[in-house]
Order: structure tokens, then sequence, then C-alpha cells
């Protein structure tokens, strides 16, 4: 193919990124380092010192890890089985881990904060058969519940992706050559299922470092994330440069995390 | 003040998905409408439709959760919005920062309906009467279920017995939690005193093991839903949920607590500023200002409309319609941006705690 001819295809991606991406990612560097007059300042990204942001940024990566951790326990086993299955059943199983995202993920934090409440409808269950209630909503597990269920499918689709393509020859080769199931597993299965793992950790570990609306729904806004202290900064403050400052601080951590799990991947496909 | 959060947040969630910032509804290019800025659920719907079939001018509305979100936005002019509604100590942030424009009495002569008291009180945060009209007023207080405290509430010290942990609900706003605080320790809610105001987040950090969840709109309906004892809510909430759960009960605490009122104005950027005295004269009028009571239960400042109500019980209510001499009441006032950004910080000590 000619490459020229169709390089003007790409036109309107470049648009979209020079608009959406590149234009706010240049305002949110240039708020970040001016202070309320416009003068250079680094006080807004050196904010991320003080106690409560260093906190809610410690908090956070806490948080971030246990749910993608989770995720990844509970995708991994499913992909394998999927990718076991016949394909019609399987495309019908991963719809069923899929249909959930049809409905908006604010609706569906809400709707846990309604199923988790004290005299909510787990709870209803429970004392109706006479057993103790569970009291997890507006404390760490609830919040950590909200995530994996927010962010499990984005752990689901790379993951099993990447098992259902290794080649089943390559398995029964092994296996001909007397390797054992755990053999299988650690030699073939996982390295080569390792691409998927890599995005679905991205995917599952950014969105939860950011997060503020499912600290917010299910935390009782006790629990503060950095999410909630640049959200706070932008709407109720209006101190755009510090929420700007405290963002930058944010992507850096993202960029950082991104790359030590990137070097992984390939290592670990040499 | 605040209805529910919910619908609020989808729409600014949607919003910022679909990526546009604009208002709700960017269909109308017809120039006969009035865009309108409200606190969430703080209007009968009806009535906007009832102001378009009458006067042709279409309402073009959109809500907002507190009075810090609402700032920026109008700050920034991203929307030119014709009517906003803030609360007593915003307007006097936006006219110090000149963000208003004086309202033409001459094109709402239903002004007379609002009750003389009501025009004094607005004084406080609006010297002259010149750029707001008032919409509903109320106190703050603490709102309680009867079948879980059994004891008099009659004190903000409640909200700090360890018997209440996990039942207490405080407002997730920055001024109204002070408040809370700084009444009960005897300060002024409009205190910029630094030991005074530590002393006050030292009383909330104490409080937050104490505490259920920081919400906002939700105390309404968690309280409805026997979810918590107590909740520190506005007064005109506490009608509606007492007919939807009669185990609640409401109290002004002895410390002292707010008055508050939330009045419209009209920003500089307004460009149908006519339409816009138009809907603030519509709202005064007494029928419309009683149907607009029955349907968000804040009490209204117009007397005539006031007549109105049917019922005895919610005419004379206390809670509606308090006899204020009882109370030690204060309006909350504008202390300045850097003591707000001051105050924001403390509070997220307070919420990291």
């Amino acid at each position: 193919m000619n490459n020229k001819k169709v390089r003007f295809l790409a036109g309107p991606y470049v648009l979209w990124s020079a608009g959406f991406i590149i234009i706010p990612l240049c305002l949110i560097f240039y708020y970040a380092f001016t202070d309320a007059s416009g003068a250079f300042s680094i006080d807004n990204v050196a904010g991320i010192i003080s106690y409560v942001n260093m906190k809610a940024l410690i908090l956070s990566m806490a948080f971030s890890l246990g749910s993608t951790l989770i995720c990844l326990l509970i995708a991994y086993p499913l992909a394998l089985i999927l990718s076991t299955v016949s394909t019609k059943n399987s495309s019908l199983l991963s719809l069923l881990f899929i249909l959930p995202m049809w409905m908006n993920s604010l609706l569906r934090t809400y709707a846990w904060q309604n199923i988790l409440e004290r005299k909510g409808v787990i709870n209803g269950i429970l004392t109706a058969l006479s057993l103790p209630p569970l009291y997890i909503i507006n404390k760490p597990p609830a919040i950590l519940l909200g995530m994996v269920y927010d962010f499990l499918p984005f752990m689901i689709l790379p993951v099993y992706n990447s098992v259902s393509r290794i080649d089943k020859d390559l398995i029964n080769a092994a296996s001909d050559l007397g390797a054992g199931y755990r053999q299988i597993f650690l030699r073939v299965i996982w390295p080569l299922s390792l691409p998927g793992v890599i995005s679905g950790i991205t995917m599952v570990f950014v969105p939860s470092l950011t997060t503020f609306v499912i600290s917010d729904i299910l935390g009782g806004g006790k629990i503060l994330l950095i999410g909630n202290v640049i959200e706070q900064l932008f709407t109720q403050d209006s101190d755009w440069n510090a929420g700007a400052g405290l963002s930058m601080v944010l992507m850096v951590f993202i960029l950082i995390s991104m790359m030590i799990t990137s070097k992984y991947d390939r290592e670990d496909i040499r | 003040m605040r209805k529910r959060a919910l619908l609020l947040s989808i729409f600014f969630l949607t919003m910022s998905l679909s990526g546009c910032g604009g208002n709700s509804s960017t269909g109308i290019n017809s120039d006969n409408v009035v865009y309108v800025f409200n606190w969430g659920e703080y209007i009968d719907p009806e009535i906007l439709t009832m102001f378009t079939e009458e006067t042709g001018i279409e309402v073009v509305y959109d809500e907002f959760e507190t009075n810090e979100i609402m700032y920026p936005k109008i700050k920034a002019g991203a929307v030119n919005y014709d009517l906003v509604c803030p609360s007593d100590y915003m307007i006097k942030k936006m006219i110090d920062n000149d963000l208003l424009q004086e309202i033409n009495y001459d094109n709402v002569p239903n002004y007379v309906n609002i009750g003389e008291d009501y025009w004094a009180q607005a004084e406080s945060y609006d010297p002259g009467n010149r750029y707001s009209v008032p919409y509903v007023w109320g106190t703050v207080g603490i709102l309680y279920n009867k079948t879980m405290v059994t004891e008099k509430v009659d004190s903000w010290g409640i909200l700090w017995d360890p018997k209440y942990k996990d039942e207490i609900l405080m407002q997730d706003s920055v001024r109204d939690a002070f408040m809370v605080a700084e009444r009960y320790l005897g300060y002024s809610m409009n205190t910029t005193d630094e030991d005074e105001l530590q002393a006050a987040k030292k009383l909330l950090q104490q409080q937050k093991p104490l505490v259920q969840a920081y919400v906002i709109d939700q105390v309404r309906d968690k309280m409805i839903g026997n979810e918590a004892a107590i909740g520190v809510i506005y007064s005109g909430e506490a009608i509606f949920t007492q007919r939807e759960n009669p185990d609640l009960e409401y109290a002004i605490p002895k410390e002292g607590t707010a008055l508050w009122m939330d009045s419209w104005v009209i920003p500089k950027g307004a460009k149908h500023k006519e339409n816009a005295e138009k809907f603030i004269n519509y709202l005064c009028r007494p029928d419309i200002a009683y149907l607009n009571f029955d349907y968000i239960t804040y009490s209204t400042p117009n007397m005539p409309a006031r007549d109105l109500i049917e019922d005895e019980d919610i005419r004379t209510s206390p809670i509606a319609f308090p006899d204020l001499s009882q109370y030690v009441l204060e309006v909350q006032t504008s202390l300045g941006e850097e003591a707000d950004r001051h105050l924001s910080d403390l509070w997220r000590e307070v919420k990291s705690y």
C-alpha cells in the first residue's frame, strides 16, 4: 500500500488528539506551574508534600493496587475457563461480564450504595435470616468493592483476548514433552498471556488511582483520595492552579507505574 | 437548600463524558429564552411549563449542588445564565466581585408580596436590596429520629455524643460544617480568627469517628430510610421528611444556628435580563409561590402565598415559619477569597483525618 496516500486517513485522529489531548495537557501544564496571577510558581506541584495530599495519594495507591490485584485474581482464572469452552458459549459468557458496562457506572455505584446500606438489600436478607448485619458502607472495603466491580471488565477483556489466542498446539506440545500442569502454566500460558495482563493492569490501575466518584458515593465522604482532593480544588475551591499541580504529580505517578509494567512486559516476553 | 445530588452528578458526568461543557439544551436558537441556574430540586417543574405557556419564554434550566460549585461557573462566564439562586454569603461575594447587575423593580411589580422582614434580612448581604429578590429562607438544624433518640435534642452537643457513633450524618459543605462547630464552641460562624478556626477544626476531627457519612442532599433520603438517627439539615427539608417518615423531628440548637436565605440574582453577563425579571415576577405571584412551597416545602418569604396554605399545621409550623425571636440566629457573610481558601484547607484536614 502506498504510505503517502493513506496518511491523510490519520487526519481525524491527529485533529482529535490535538484538540482533546495535547491542548488540554498543555493547559494543565500551564496552570500547574503558574499562580493565580499567572506568574511562574512551583507551589502547586509542591503542594503534594502536605500531610493531607500525601495521605490521599498513598491511600489512592493502596486502593488501586488492591483493586488491581483482586481484579487480576478474579479475571485470570475466568479467562482461562472462558478460553476452554466452545466459542458459542464463551461469547455468551463474556457477554455476561460486559453486560453491566451497558449501564452508566455512576448508576451502578449508586446501586451498590443502596445494596450495602445499613437498611439495604444485603442487610435486609441477613436480618431476615437472623444473621449479623454487614456494615461495610462508608468504610474502605466498600470502596474496594466498588472499584473491583466497576473496573473488572477492563481486566477480563484483555486477559481473555490474550489467553484465547494462545495456540493450543503449544500446550499440547509441552504436555507431549512431559510438562506437568504447573509447568505448562508457568512456562507457556502465563508468559504468552502477559501482554493482556499488562494492559489489564494498566486499565484497572489508572482509573482506580484517579477515581473520586466511587470514594465519594461508597465512602460517605470520609475517605479522601487524591482524586477527591483534585476534584474539590477544581469545583469547590475554584483553585485550578492547585488542582492542575496535583494532577501533574498524579500523571507522573501513572507514567512511572506504566513504565514499570511495560518493562516487565518486555523482559518476560524475551 | 440542596436536594438530590444524584441527578446532578449524572448530568455532569454525561456532560464531561460527551465532552461538551455547555448548557444542557443547546438546541434552542430562539432568543425568547431565559437561562436559569438553580439548586437541585428547588422548584416545582410544573411552574417552568406554566411560565412558558403563559409568556412564551422558553426556560433553559440547569442545577447546581453547592454555592461553591456554582460560583466558578458564573465567574468564568462559560454559560451566560440570566438568573441564579445563590445563598446570602455567596451573593455578597458576587456583589463584591462585581458579578451581578441591579434588578429593575419596574419589571418585578410582584416584589411587594415579599414580607418586610425578609427584605430587611436580605439587607445584611445586599444593602439596599439592589441585586437580589428573596426566594426561600430557613434555618439549619438537627433532624432526629424519635424512635432512636429518646433524650431531649436542643444542643449541637448531641453530634459529639459517642452513644450515636455511626448514627450521625454531617453536612458535606464547608461553611455549614464549620458553622456547627463554631456555634457549639460559642464563636461566630463568620469568624476568621485562626485560634477559633483551629479549635473548630479539632472539634470536627474529634467528631469524625462518630460520623456515618458526610453528605449533602442525601441527609434527607437517609433519614427517611431510617439509615441514621441524627442529621444536620436545612429546615426546608424537615417538612418534606416528616411527610415521608413521621418519626422524624426537627430541632434548632440553643447555641444558635444559621439563618439563611436564597435569592434570585442576575449575573452581569445575562443576555435576557428582561425575561429574567419576568421570571422573578412570576415566582413572586402568590399562587405560584404557594404552588412552589407545596412542592419544595422550603419556607417562602411571600406573605400572600403563606396565607394560601390550607393546612393550619403547616401555615403555623414552627419549622417552616419559626418565631425568630426565640432563637440565637446569625447570617453567614462572605469571608473573602483568602479566608475561603483557608477554610477549605481546614475542611480537607478534617475529612482526611
